[in-house]
């Protein structure tokens, strides 16, 4: 019996520190051709004692030079955990475990993205979920609303990371900051209000604090909005039921009120989810 | 390249049932076999131990449910399931697909609720064996309880026993025991087939940083490859205390781990927290126990149960 590889040894290609413990890492791969925007991999520590694979989002997928081999994912991650650090501390050309493309991404067919003036919501290390998102959405040019992307940061002190990577998309790309040291003070709500952005469908990936408000936000006012959420997970696909969240109905696979991130997630209809 | 006969029977017999090869997995760990039925060829499995399952459906533990340690992991999932009634329906309708023994792993509160579970199984012919869950640690009621007190033990295995029919019933025990091998004794008295051991240890991990439990449960069960060697002292005590075949678990990562187990007593091995980390892993470690028999000149893998 054939069985799939979707765990593989892949070549690091580039190493990248974008802000103090954020770092972007590039795969040599041909894992993820088929990678929807949402969708993340399990990138395993080398060293072998910390066995669990740490859940981390696709940040871009392209493909190689000429010459190259494979395709080149990118993934960017902040240093949370011992695990982290270690993925952190791989250079260019170590070679990693990695398994993917797993769960679910965000929903973009026709019917939904038509005539819709679309935003996404990035807060902290939620950007770069959206980042392969943005440049799907920006390739499609038979959508004729606008698309904005309002980056979300506490402060200054992460030098507004991948902001600069949203612009060379060609989207509009706000900064909000809590402080007021960047862009508009208060959070990505406050921004899209203040600024007069029409939202006819939200993309939100971040800190749970700020995706129950994008829940208010768009229940109150109808808007349609997919969330990325994240959770401790052990296996990823769907076995362990590590990771699970709240649902407003029961859940058809679980039959209780529960459904699998890794699985039906992690990007989930707003409306689906109690956050 | 070996020949057809020189090659080395893997085959085993637990309570009067015969198995292609020992290796089944933890349950827990794999699900119903869907999900790494893409990594992994089912029928080439000595048997598939599904999820613990409940009479009715079971919502399980808040979030965060499972948590890293070292060279292991904590988990505190609580038991979530579908319910007996969707698990026959859905899951036992996959598994007979497949040419693999299923052994179901059974769950309750109550000797009630345990009780329903096996009379709704103990009759279909797509379930090989019974395993009663008596030792899981995440949940309030019924379970662990049920697998500390030597006379609960006894009195819940006659229970299951008696609605189990021709089924053979195998009671999963805890390691968070004084004496497991009293434990063992506790489920033969009772007219257990077989014991399984050992479930996860009792565990907790504190977030300094945030000054809270790291688990919404407070307390998980510990489980990995820091498990094994006391697995495997425990299979070795509780399969020396009884007459009863043993399924010995707890930690094991490599085909090495599965031999050893076997030679600490075990008739069976059950492959755990590594289908996680590697999905294809039983796979490697029935390969693996194949490769050592040849190695060492083994013919019959049964030739090295309880060697010790």
């Amino acid at each position: 019996m054939e069985t799939e590889k979707i765990r593989k040894r892949s070549r690091i290609t580039e190493k990248e520190l974008l802000a103090p413990d954020i770092y972007r890492l590039s795969f040599e791969t041909d894992l993820c051709s088929s990678a929807e925007p949402g969708q993340f991999i399990l990138v395993y520590p080398p060293d072998g004692a910390k066995l669990l694979g740490r859940p981390i989002c696709i940040a871009d997928v392209t493909s190689a030079g000429s010459g190259d081999a494979g395709q080149r994912l990118s993934i960017v991650f902040r240093i949370a955990g011992s695990g982290t650090r270690e993925i952190a501390s791989c250079e260019k050309n170590d070679i990693l475990f990695i398994e993917g493309p797993l769960g679910h991404g965000y929903p973009s067919d026709d019917d939904l993205l038509k005539g819709r003036d679309i935003v996404l919501l990035g807060g902290g290390l939620g950007a770069p979920s959206l980042l392969f998102l943005a440049k799907k959405l920006a390739e499609r040019k038979d959508i004729p609303g606008s698309i904005t992307v309002i980056l979300g940061y506490r402060d200054s002190s992460l030098d507004h990371f991948l902001a600069d990577d949203f612009r060379r998309i060609g989207i509009e790309t706000l900064i909000a900051t809590d402080d007021g040291s960047e862009g508009i003070r208060g959070n990505v709500l406050d921004a899209m209000d203040s600024s007069g952005i029409r939202a006819d469908l939200i993309y939100a990936c971040g800190p749970m604090p700020m995706l129950s408000a994008v829940k208010r936000y768009s229940t109150e006012r109808s808007i349609p909005a997919y969330v990325s959420l994240e959770e401790h997970m052990a296996c990823g696909v769907g076995v362990c039921l590590g990771c699970v969240v709240r649902t407003a109905e029961k859940d058809p696979h679980s039959h209780v009120y529960n459904a699998r991130i890794c699985t039906e997630g992690p990007v989930f209809d707003i409306k689906d989810v109690e956050i | 390249m070996s020949t057809q006969e020189s090659r080395p029977d893997l085959g085993i017999d637990f309570a009067g049932h015969h198995f292609r090869n020992p290796v089944t997995v933890a349950s827990g760990t794999f699900g119903s076999g869907l999900e790494y039925s893409r990594f992994v060829d089912l029928n080439t499995l000595g048997a598939v131990t599904t999820k613990g399952v409940s009479d009715k459906p079971w919502e399980g533990n808040p979030t965060p449910r499972v948590t890293e340690t070292p060279s292991g992991m904590m988990n505190a999932i609580g038991l979530q399931n579908p319910g007996v009634d969707v698990f026959i329906e859905r899951d036992l309708k996959f598994l007979a697909g497949y040419d693999v023994p299923v052994i179901v792993n059974v769950c309750g509160h109550s000797v009630e609720e345990y009780e329903a579970v096996v009379e709704r199984l103990a009759d279909d012919d797509r379930v090989e064996m019974l395993e009663i869950n008596v030792s899981c640690p995440n949940v309030k009621q019924g379970a662990i309880q049920f697998g500390t007190d030597p006379g609960m033990l006894t009195e819940v295995t006659g229970k299951c026993r008696s609605k189990a029919k021709n089924k053979p019933v195998i009671m999963k025990l805890t390691p968070n025991v004084t004496s497991i091998a009293e434990m063992a004794k506790a489920a033969e008295q009772g007219g257990a087939d077989g014991i399984s051991l050992i479930n996860t240890f009792t565990a907790m991990k504190i977030d300094i940083y945030r000054r809270r439990f790291v688990l919404g449960n407070r307390t998980g069960g510990l489980s990995g490859p820091a498990i094994h060697p006391i697995a495997v002292r425990m299979v070795y005590e509780a399969s020396h205390a009884v007459k009863i075949p043993v399924i010995g678990m707890g930690g094991i990562a490599t085909a090495e781990d599965a031999i050893e187990m076997m030679m600490a007593g075990a008739v069976m091995v059950a492959v755990g927290m590594v289908n996680f980390t590697k999905p294809d892993a039983v796979t490697d470690i029935i390969n693996g126990m194949e490769k050592y028999l040849t190695d060492t000149k083994t013919h019959d893998i049964r030739s090295i149960i309880g060697l010790l």
